[in-house]
């Protein structure tokens, strides 16, 4: 691996020797030791939003009552991202224990893991961790446990609300914000909801204090990342590698030599061109991902691979909020009628427009990031959208 | 107490209290956002996205149905980014709209049409998807005609099925592209749980829920020389059929609807509160036949409490969720019915006209009446009972149509015979009217003496909106032949809104609910805010209905249904006792248990 792309082993890395040391260790200290080292380590969400994870549980802790959740979000859905998948085979104990950490932090007795209705085939491997858990957290007195619900295959059940929708047995809509889940989430009750990735972080955060966790990555975006790498490169597989890299390096480490563009962040996220990957960093300072990391050569039309993205948006809609349900649609038969000529090329300008639109009036993620892959593609491969 | 929020619209200062949306606040400040999905009374959905605006210091715009006020805040509602996003979502929705404007029944009084026209979309900004659609239309119901093609899928309907009605006969199906409002399995309307309540149709902005409309056939009875039309129209029709010709909430105009229903052609123009009386009188006389035979006879075999059974929408939803009880309902016919029924044998006897040659037609709140007219069992006088039902809005249609000016006609008076009324009739129109109606003449029956309240208003059973109302009456000092209820504690229930009729049910099925009687009226504030009234219906408008029907019984010379001299006179005439057999033939039904899925 090149010297400018650190492997990291930390959320992969061994369990530690005893079952569910690093968890024991950490709930015998106070709750604020706990959140200020999470507040510390600069921790933000690895579900693609980056939203910092300490100020998402002080929110929750800060909540009266008793009755609150810790839900793990393992709805992993995004067109291109297989990170989660990996961490639930490899290391589930982990985000079991992140997850206890986080009811301990928030006051929270009862947690459940969403998992991907594709994804079915690892609950036996999981309910015995589960199982494993539920011993030692017997034994060390920790009065928090763990329940697993399944989806069923909708892409939009990975939107926070819709997911607590779907939990709650109802048909999965976003929810309109404010109230936020860490007021009023799942069964309207304070809720943590984080990404699986999330949770092991915490862990290793705890395992090795924040100031070590520091240490990786860059300014606004600590630690490292796993990422689902994707495409045209030969080495398409899961790497946990250092936040804050240029995009650049990664295309040198994993490009095929002949790259075009990569879609960093799935369907939902944005297309960097070639000659931008100098000047793009990985990270929260510049372009964000969820893991995914997809690698496209010269042999691939960008025109079918945003219909394909367009085409995917326009089903997994949910399809109650108008821009989204009705723009998703517009975009799709839209770059039809420019390609087939149908539409003058200044319709792609109208179209951006709408995509704009989408962007601020959409109810909820899904619709808002649509923008993202339609305007980068659209605008760096704009020859391609014509001919 | 509740904070005050002060914030900024516009430039303009507003303090509202916390928890208020930015829609609302603008309201207060006389400004207005345009909606489409928001419904006053219906929880905030957020779907539409019309009414966002622009939050300052706020990248995104937001919703102003669903976004609390905070402190400082400082909103814009006319940017240049607000007006291309809510001409971007109309273009939208007009994409996968069937816009055949000039087609629908909704035509100029359609939301979506409205907002088009303020916001001059011209050439469609984007490529048509409706016609590339296969889109359903359901209209192989009596009552409710369901037309995919113009739904805009704002969830209106979804939200007052489940939350006013708690039916759910209809909801969301299908995700993205496909997304729909549907049934259960797709089936179409007249086979799921629908009451026929309408409350859909008079939330609908567009023309996807509309009723099923028969003017042209009326108009072709009318027409017909072979024909003799008679008309009957419900009390909540007097005080909202203005709203529907341009005039304000609140009015009531008995004197210039049956004007103008002369003017119309009508042979006759009658009055169902004729037969609101006639009900008072059967019924009231069923619950205390019933009474006697569970405290005298200690007959086991009978139901108590019981409830009424004037409201179409209210006994199929019984019908569907409650069907265990249906020995419980009144065995008696609706108004409506009644009058059917006694327009084609007692008026036709009376005025010698051979009953296939009538024309029965009823002017209704209520878009379940078109369902119950339509029933099997309604055709006692040996022809259908009734004819056609038209809601107040299809009138309000005719009126126009025959190019009345409705605000200046004069006051005329109903014909005779079934044309007379009295105040106990005319409160069949407002939740509790037919508890309070029942108790004026019940009572007196049984003890000789008016209810023990001022003026006879039994307030305590009128109902409110968003509440049981649970009422007793002790009756003490009875006529010899009735002591056997001497100090018995007559226990009512009041209950408008099927959702309410829910918890009821709910209730004396788990023996909370200890009744006699129960009043159900199936729409919200009973038949004032009847699916079939004006569009718009909202609460305001409905309390403004109410105090209409209260200030029309007041006004009425006779208020007791006891006393209406023609209900006398039909039982002289005609029925002789209530109950008795020819009551039986005419006045009285069965119900049918039906399944909910």
């Amino acid at each position: 691996m090149s010297e400018f792309l650190k492997r990291v082993d930390l959320i992969f890395g061994e369990y530690s020797d005893q079952k569910y040391k690093t968890l024991e260790k950490t709930v015998k200290r106070p709750t604020e030791d706990i959140i200020k080292d999470v507040l510390d380590s600069g921790l933000r969400g690895r579900g693609g939003a980056g939203f910092p994870t300490a100020m998402k549980w002080k929110f929750a802790m800060e909540q009266p009552g008793d009755e609150k959740y810790v839900i793990c979000n393992a709805d992993e859905g995004e067109p291109g991202t297989f990170k989660d998948r990996e961490i639930l085979t490899k290391v589930p104990r982990k985000v079991f224990a992140g997850m206890a950490i986080c009811g301990k932090v928030i006051g929270a007795k009862k947690g459940y893991m969403y998992l991907r209705g594709e994804y079915r085939y690892l609950l036996p491997d999981l309910l015995k961790e589960i199982e494993e858990y539920e011993k030692t957290a017997k034994g060390l007195g920790i009065d928090f446990s763990i329940e697993i619900r399944m989806g069923s295959g909708a892409y939009i059940c990975g939107e926070e609300s819709a997911l607590f929708e779907s939990m709650e047995g109802k048909r999965g809509e976003p929810r309109n914000k404010p109230p936020y889940p860490t007021i009023a989430g799942y069964l309207s009750k304070p809720t943590v909801i984080n990404n699986v990735e999330t949770f092991v972080n915490v862990l290793m955060i705890c395992r090795i204090g924040p100031v070590k966790y520091k240490k990786l990555g860059t300014l606004d975006s600590r630690g490292s990342k796993v990422f689902s790498v994707s495409g045209d490169t030969p080495k398409a597989g899961i790497y946990e590698l250092e936040l804050g890299m240029a995009l650049e390096k990664f295309v040198e480490e994993f490009g095929d030599g002949d790259t075009k563009a990569v879609q960093v962040g799935g369907a939902s996220g944005f297309c960097v061109p070639r000659k931008k990957f100098k000047d793009t960093i990985i990270g929260f300072e510049g372009v964000p991902t969820g893991g995914s990391m997809m690698i496209f050569n010269s042999s691939r039309s960008m025109y079918n691979v945003l219909h394909n993205y367009l085409d995917f948006f326009e089903e997994e809609s949910c399809g109650q909020c108008t821009p989204c349900r009705v723009g998703c649609q517009q975009l799709r038969i839209g770059i039809e009628a420019v390609k087939r000529g149908d539409k003058p090329i200044n319709y792609l300008e109208q179209l951006m427009k709408l995509s704009e639109t989408m962007k601020i009036t959409a109810k909820c993620g899904l619709g808002q990031s649509v923008a993202n892959s339609f305007s980068s593609i659209v605008n760096n491969f704009k020859e391609e959208m014509i001919y | 107490m509740t904070k005050e929020i002060n914030l900024k619209i516009d430039g303009i200062d507003v303090s509202v209290d916390d928890g208020t949306t930015i829609l609302n606040a603008a309201t207060k400040a006389n400004i207005h956002i345009p909606t489409l999905c928001y419904h006053e009374d219906l929880c905030v959905a957020g779907n539409c996205r019309v009414c966002v605006v622009e939050q300052k210091g706020s990248k995104n715009l937001i919703a102003s149905c669903a976004m609390p006020v905070s402190e400082g805040m400082e909103i814009f509602t006319n940017t240049g980014k607000v007006r291309l996003a809510r001409k971007h979502i109309i273009e939208l929705l007009l994409s996968e709209h069937n816009a055949d404007c000039t087609k629908c029944y909704k035509n100029g009084n359609c939301e979506l049409q409205m907002h088009a026209s303020e916001m001059l979309t011209g050439e469609p900004m984007f490529i048509d998807l409706a016609h590339t659609r296969k889109y359903t239309i359901d209209k192989y119901n009596m009552a409710i005609i369901k037309d995919d093609s113009r739904c805009i899928r704002c969830q209106r309907c979804v939200r007052t099925c489940e939350e006013l009605q708690s039916v759910s006969a209809l909801d969301v199906a299908y995700r993205g592209n496909h997304m729909k409002i549907s049934t259960f399995f797709e089936h179409p309307l007249f086979e799921v749980v629908c009451t026929n309540c309408g409350q859909c149709v008079n939330r609908c902005p567009t023309g996807a829920l509309i009723e099923r409309n028969y003017v042209d056939q009326v108009w072709d009875a009318i027409y017909d020389p072979t024909k003799h039309v008679v008309v009957q129209t419900a009390p909540a029709v007097r005080v909202a059929l203005g709203e529907a010709l341009g005039m304000p909430a609140g009015k009531i105009v008995t004197g210039k609807m049956v004007a103008a229903l002369k003017r119309l052609g009508f042979d006759s123009v009658l009055d169902t509160d004729f037969t609101a009386d006639l009900t008072i009188i059967e019924e009231g006389h069923e619950l205390l036949s019933r009474l006697k035979r569970v405290l005298v006879d200690k007959d086991p075999t009978v139901a108590l409490p019981m409830a009424t059974s004037c409201s179409p929408g209210w006994i199929k939803f019984i019908e569907h969720t409650f069907p265990e009880y249906l020995p419980n309902l009144s065995t008696c016919k609706s108004p409506q019915q009644m009058f059917g029924a006694l327009a084609k044998t007692y008026y036709a006897q009376k005025r010698n006209l051979d009953p296939k040659n009538i024309v029965s037609i009823s002017i209704m709140p209520c878009t379940a009446k078109k369902f119950e007219a339509n029933r099997r069992e309604m055709r006692s006088s040996g022809y259908n009972d009734v004819d056609y039902v038209l809601t107040t809005r299809e009138l309000g249609i005719m009126i126009r149509q025959a190019g009345l000016d409705f605000e200046s006609l004069p006051d005329e008076h109903c014909d005779s015979i079934m044309g007379s009324s009295t105040g106990a009739a005319v409160i069949f129109g407002t939740t509790g009217g037919v508890m309070e109606a029942a108790l004026r003449t019940a009572y007196e029956i049984v003890t000789g003496r008016e209810v023990p309240f001022e003026g006879i208003n039994v307030t305590p059973v009128r109902g409110t909106e968003g509440e049981v109302r649970e009422a007793s009456i002790l009756i003490n000092k009875t006529l010899p032949e009735w002591n056997f209820l001497e100090g018995v504690e007559l226990k009512c229930v009041v209950a408008n809104g099927l959702a309410y009729a829910k918890k009821v049910m709910q209730s004396v099925k788990d023996g909370t609910g200890n009744y006699h009687f129960i009043e159900i009226m199936a729409c919200p504030g009973g038949c004032l805010g009847g699916g079939g009234q004006p569009i718009p219906t909202n609460r305001e408008i409905r309390s403004k209905r109410k105090a209409a029907i209260y200030e029309e019984d007041m006004g009425m010379p006779i208020r007791k249904s006891h006393e209406n001299p023609e209900v006398a006179e039909i039982y002289k005439d005609f029925l002789g006792t209530p109950l008795g057999h020819k009551s039986h033939e005419l006045l009285h039904t069965h119900y049918t248990p039906r399944k909910r899925y």
